[in-house]
C-alpha cells in the first residue's frame, strides 16, 4: 500500500508522550522519500504516454498516485513540524542554555553523525531562540521582560528549596550573593500569610538563605533546585 | 490591590502627559481584562501594546520605589508580592499571545497582509517581526530536511492550508458589561425564525465565540 510508511511516522508520534524528543526516524523518512520518487517517476511516464498516445484510461491512476504524493508530503511535514514543537518546548522548559544531557540527546541520536536533519534542527532551534530573545528584549519600548519566567501564578513570596547539585554563586536582586552547594540544607521559605516580622527573625536564626520565588523558577526547572512541598 | 498600586506608583502617571490619563488601578484592570480575553478566545485579539508598555513602566517604577524601602519592612513584602503578581499577569498575557502566533502563524500573517490602511494592527511590531521570523525559519527547516528531496512539483507547502485555522465555533464563557440587544445566536439556520437573544448587563453566558467576537473586541463583553 502507498503511504503506509508515512502514516507509520505519524503513528510513531502518537505513541510518544508530550515533552519527549524521540530519535529521528531517518530511515522512515528515507523510505517515504523513495516511495515519492517512485510514484513521481511512474506518473511522469504515464502522463507522457497519456499525452502522446491519447490513453485517457491512465488518468485515474495518475490522480491516485498524485493524491498519495500529497499525502506523503503532508505526513512528512507534519512529522517534522511536530519535532519542532518538541524542540521549542525545550527552550521554554530549560531556558536558552540546554542542560548537557538534553543537548546530547538532541545531537547524539544519530551517533554523532551531524546529518542534515540534526544540523537543521539545531539551526532552527538557535534561530528560534534568537527570535524569542529579540522579542522579549523589545517588549515595553525596549525595556525587556523575560516571559519564560513567572509560569505559575505566585502563591507565596518565598519558597522552600533544596539544592540538588553544586551550582556556584547566585546573585539575588538586592545584591546578596549566595552559594548554592549540593545538599545544602533546605532554604527556608515564607508563606505569604506569615507576618514578615516572623521571617526576619528566622533569617537571623538559621544560616540558610531566602530565595525569592521568581528568581529560582528556572533553577528548579533545570534541576538545580528542588521545590520542597511541606 | 488598587491601594497598594496607587501607593507605590501614583506619581508615575503625572509625568507622561498622554491624552487618556489612567490611574494605576485602571491600568491593571485593563491588563487583566486583556489577559482574560486573550486567554479564553480561540483567535488572536488586537494587540494592546500601550497597556503593556504602561504596565512595564509601572513595574520599573514600583521596583525603584521598593529599593528605597528599608529591609524587613512589612510593607515591602506586600509590594514585592504585588509586583510579582502583576508581572505574572503581564507575562502570561504576552505568552498566550505568542503561543497563538506560533500556532496560527500563516493566518496571522495573512490577516496582517490583507489589513486595510486605517485598520488597527493585530500584531505589535515586535510580534510581527517574531511571526515573520518564525515562518521563514520553519520554511527553511522543512525545505532543508525533506522538501528539497521531494519531486519537483511538491517542493513547496502552502502553509495557509497546512496549518489549521483557529476554531471560531468553540464555546466561551462570557460576562456582559454593556447590555446588548438582538444578538444572533445561530446565524446559519435561516430556514427557521432567527434565534436572537438579549444580553443583560452583568449576566453570564456560554456562547459560540463567532457570534460574540465583535463584542469582545469592542469591550462590551468579558470572557471568563
Amino acid at each position: 500500500m502507498f503511504c503506509e510508511k508515512a502514516v507509520e511516522l505519524i503513528r510513531e508520534l502518537h505513541r510518544i508522550s508530550d515533552g519527549q524528543l524521540p530519535a529521528f526516524n531517518e530511515d522512515g523518512l528515507r523510505q517515504v522519500l523513495q516511495e515519492m520518487e517512485a510514484l513521481y517517476d511512474q506518473n511522469q511516464a504515464d502522463v507522457n504516454e497519456a499525452k502522446s498516445e491519447g490513453r485517457a484510461e491512465l488518468i485515474p491512476s495518475i490522480k491516485v498516485r498524485h493524491c498519495c504524493l500529497l499525502r506523503d508530503q503532508r505526513c512528512v511535514t507534519a512529522y517534522l513540524y511536530d519535532r519542532l514543537l518538541r524542540i521549542r518546548a525545550l527552550r521554554w522548559e530549560y531556558g536558552s542554555v540546554l542542560p548537557a544531557n538534553v543537548r546530547f540527546h538532541m545531537c547524539a541520536e544519530e551517533n554523532f553523525r551531524m546529518t542534515i536533519v540534526v544540523l537543521s534542527q539545531l539551526q532552527w532551534f538557535s534561530q528560534y531562540k534568537k527570535s524569542l530573545a529579540s522579542f522579549m528584549r523589545s517588549l515595553g519600548g525596549g525595556e525587556g521582560l523575560d516571559i519564560t519566567q513567572d509560569m505559575k501564578p505566585p502563591k507565596s513570596l518565598y519558597i522552600e528549596v533544596r539544592c540538588l547539585k553544586d551550582h556556584g554563586e547566585f546573585e539575588i536582586d538586592d545584591g546578596t550573593v549566595i552559594l548554592l552547594k549540593k545538599n545544602s540544607q533546605v532554604v527556608l521559605g515564607v508563606a505569604w500569610d506569615i507576618l514578615s516580622c516572623v521571617c526576619v527573625m528566622s533569617v537571623s536564626l538559621c544560616p540558610q538563605h531566602f530565595l525569592p520565588r521568581w528568581k529560582c523558577e528556572q533553577l528548579i526547572r533545570q534541576g538545580v533546585l528542588e521545590h520542597v512541598v511541606s | 490591590m488598587s491601594d497598594v498600586l496607587s501607593d507605590a506608583g501614583s506619581d508615575s502617571n503625572h509625568d507622561d502627559s498622554q491624552e487618556d490619563v489612567m490611574t494605576p488601578a485602571e491600568l491593571i484592570a485593563k491588563l487583566e481584562e486583556a489577559w482574560l480575553n486573550e486567554k479564553f478566545s480561540p483567535e488572536l485579539l488586537e494587540n494592546k501594546s500601550e497597556v503593556v508598555e504602561c504596565v512595564m513602566e509601572q513595574l520599573t517604577h514600583m521596583e525603584a520605589n521598593l529599593q528605597r524601602v528599608k529591609k524587613g519592612d512589612a510593607k515591602a513584602s506586600v509590594h514585592r508580592m504585588e509586583i510579582d503578581r502583576i508581572r505574572f499577569v503581564l507575562s502570561s498575557y504576552l505568552r498566550s499571545r505568542l503561543q497563538k502566533i506560533e500556532k496560527f502563524f500563516p493566518h496571522v500573517l495573512e490577516r496582517e497582509k490583507s489589513r486595510g490602511e486605517g485598520e488597527p494592527s493585530l500584531l505589535s511590531p515586535e510580534e510581527f517581526a517574531f511571526a515573520k521570523e518564525y515562518l521563514a525559519n520553519t520554511e527553511t527547516y522543512l525545505k532543508a530536511v525533506a522538501l528539497k528531496r521531494m519531486p519537483p512539483n511538491l517542493q513547496t507547502v502552502d502553509m495557509l492550508k497546512a496549518v489549521p485555522e483557529p476554531c471560531l465555533d468553540s464555546f466561551v464563557f462570557l460576562r456582559v458589561k454593556e447590555r446588548q440587544e438582538n444578538i444572533l445566536v445561530e446565524p446559519e439556520t435561516d430556514d427557521q425564525r432567527e434565534y436572537v437573544v438579549d444580553l443583560e448587563e452583568g449576566s453570564q453566558h456560554l456562547m459560540r465565540y463567532r457570534t460574540i467576537a465583535p463584542l469582545v473586541s469592542s469591550g462590551a463583553v468579558q470572557l471568563i
